[in-house]
């Protein structure tokens, strides 16, 4: 993450290197600060041109409508439960199978870890048709456990921390608590969690964002008027759920929100997840 | 060798309790890899790998989303339907077509800001964070307000263009318009992020060589041409595979870019995916068999594209 001190890198960059990076940060932060300037006003100003570059008075009312009639502050809820599930879930699952294929032998290791990566190459839409036939049968369309238990299951998690893994947790290490008569668990405990921890962090964190983000499955797996989360209840707004397209607006900018706030703080952290190679939710 | 040291290393040490507790021990350390596996694999199994595998039985009955019980069996049927159905090639085309408009302008503008961003820069960590306030915008809320952006009568891109004095698009029916400005969503959620990526691959490379190209009189230019781009050539794989899957899987722009089309991708299906066509299909004319259909062609359409891609490369010059 830190700049090298390469020969490239010690051009200190002119000014329009600056203006250019000015412009695709702009072009970066523009449509979601429109977003807040869109929620601020009423949507007959919005059906004129030219558009409000500034913002308006309507943003309470707009939020408190998108809040309540939109549905906007259940699906809140909604999504905390699931993306703080799916996150704490994919980052246990992940680290317990990440050790077990950076650093244990047993038998099918190799063809397993190939079975798991393979998968990330197929488009998850593969499998929506049976999956949801098994969701449907266990009965669980609109419900909250539809789209966590799918989302559970990270070929890219149990990659990533095996990689992490593989660097952070010297064999020594191990050879030195077996020395010490330390079982499995007491290993997993006190050495593999200690080591694991960093990448777990940034492991929940991009699994969080993902999980905040996921469009497709839970579109099918909820409805509007059925615990919905966030991207199915703003799937409901923009088909005309609540024909207001400031309210629209309003409830994009709440949706989005949280996920700004957590990478305004934990910024350092995602950007160094993603520059480790992240995959694509 | 490494490994035997770390398989002993996890086994319990012998207590001094004699051969039964000892084979115990052993009989615990075997297992517990596999312990530690299981839960990922329950989870893997049912929810990730059985649904997979089941679509392709799926496809070859007819399911009704309303009576998933009552299946019957139609063999090729649904497959030999969508060879003669106008809308799945229609699906299958703007699929393709938007997929090269959204990847290929994203990755070479995720190339140049990664190029920006590789210099020593004042205020880094807020340029970086910066690129990926798009990737934590979700594809809902973005494809939202460019919906705005791109509306016909009051929306910002026609007033802009109109200022420079050309005529207002109409950017939710032109059959080419529509396509663009749909490419345009994904290319603005993902550049930022493909760019950090590309940093990270930039800053592998060895100081030594751009030093050695700058001896050479290489200008700024070649050196990015010789030593940047050969450098790149994982990350850009990566990026370039990443990319294809997401192209192939496009639903949720096309969904909501207008408020009225609902899953059939505008008046004229003229941005409808294979993604939205399986939706269209499954989820709003209920026929589920067909959907199945529709997502192995999706994966067909997928390895189509990495074997050209392969095939290319083997006929490529190599250096």
């Amino acid at each position: 993450m830190t700049g090298r001190p390469g020969a490239e890198s010690y051009e200190r960059a002119g000014w329009g290197t600056y203006l250019l990076l000015a412009l695709f940060t702009a072009v970066s932060v523009f449509p979601l600060l429109w977003t807040a300037v869109a929620a601020s006003r009423t949507s007959g100003r919005l059906a004129q041109s030219p558009p409000p570059f500034w913002f308006g008075r309507n943003l309470p009312r707009n939020v408190s409508v998108a809040w309540g009639e939109g549905g906007m502050g259940e699906a809140l809820a909604n999504t905390a439960v699931v993306a703080g599930s799916v996150a704490l879930g994919t980052v246990a699952f992940s680290t317990l199978a990440g050790f077990a294929f950076a650093r244990l032998r047993f038998r099918f290791r190799a063809p397993l870890l190939l079975l798991v990566g393979a998968t990330m190459l197929v488009p998850p839409q593969l499998g929506v048709v049976p999956l949801y036939l098994l969701i449907a049968r266990l009965g669980w369309t609109d419900q909250l456990q539809a789209v966590v238990l799918p989302s559970l299951v990270s070929a890219f998690g149990v990659f990533y921390m095996r990689q992490h893994l593989l660097g952070a947790l010297p064999p020594e290490l191990l050879e030195a608590a077996r020395m010490d008569g330390a079982g499995t668990l007491r290993v997993v405990w006190h050495l593999v969690l200690p080591a694991a921890r960093p990448a777990m962090a940034v492991l929940g964190m991009l699994s969080f964002v993902a999980a905040w983000n996921d469009f497709f499955w839970p579109v099918l797996a909820l409805t509007q008027t059925g615990n919905p989360t966030v991207q199915v209840a703003l799937t409901g707004l923009g088909r005309g759920y609540v024909p207001d397209t400031s309210v629209v607006m309003a409830g994009a900018l709440l949706g989005t929100l949280p996920l700004l706030v957590v990478l305004a703080l934990f910024g350092r952290q995602i950007v160094g997840g993603v520059m480790r190679g992240a995959v694509k939710g | 060798m490494a490994e035997d040291v770390v398989e002993r290393a996890l086994a319990p040490a012998v207590p001094a309790g004699g051969a039964r507790r000892d084979r115990l021990g052993r009989l615990r350390s075997r297992a517990a890899p596999y312990a530690l596996v299981a839960p990922f694999f329950l989870l893997f199994g049912a929810f990730g790998l059985f649904p997979l595998v089941a679509t392709a039985w799926t496809s070859l009955f007819r399911v009704e989303l309303t009576a998933p019980e009552a299946r019957e069996w139609v063999g090729a049927h649904n497959y030999a339907r969508l060879l003669t159905d106008e809308f799945f090639w229609n699906a299958l085309a703007n699929t393709v077509l938007i997929g090269l408009l959204a990847t290929v302008p994203q990755l070479l503008i995720a190339l140049g800001a990664a190029h920006l961003l590789d210099a020593r820069l004042r205020g880094r960590l807020f340029f970086r964070v910066a690129a990926l306030a798009p990737y934590a915008t979700s594809v809902a809320a973005a494809t939202l307000v460019f919906a705005l952006f791109y509306g016909r009568d009051q929306g910002m891109v026609n007033w802009a263009i109109g200022l420079i004095g050309l005529d207002p698009v109409d950017w939710q029916n032109g059959p080419w318009a529509s396509k663009f400005a749909v490419a345009s969503i994904v290319i603005w959620r993902w550049t930022g992020y493909n760019a950090l990526i590309y940093l990270a691959a930039m800053q592998t490379i060895p100081p030594e060589l751009y030093e050695a190209a700058a001896l050479d009189g290489a200008s700024r230019g070649r050196r990015f041409w010789h030593v940047t781009l050969p450098g790149l050539r994982p990350a850009l794989a990566f990026t370039g595979i990443v990319s294809t899957i997401g192209a192939v899987q496009l639903f949720g722009e096309p969904l909501l870019f207008s408020s009225g089309a609902g899953a059939s991708g505008g008046a004229d299906h003229q941005y409808q995916t294979l993604g939205l066509y399986l939706y269209e299909q499954g989820w709003v004319n209920l026929h589920l068999g067909r959907a199945a259909a529709i997502a192995w062609a999706m994966l067909l359409l997928l390895v189509v594209v990495f074997g050209l891609v392969r095939l290319g490369r083997g006929k490529g010059v190599r250096r």
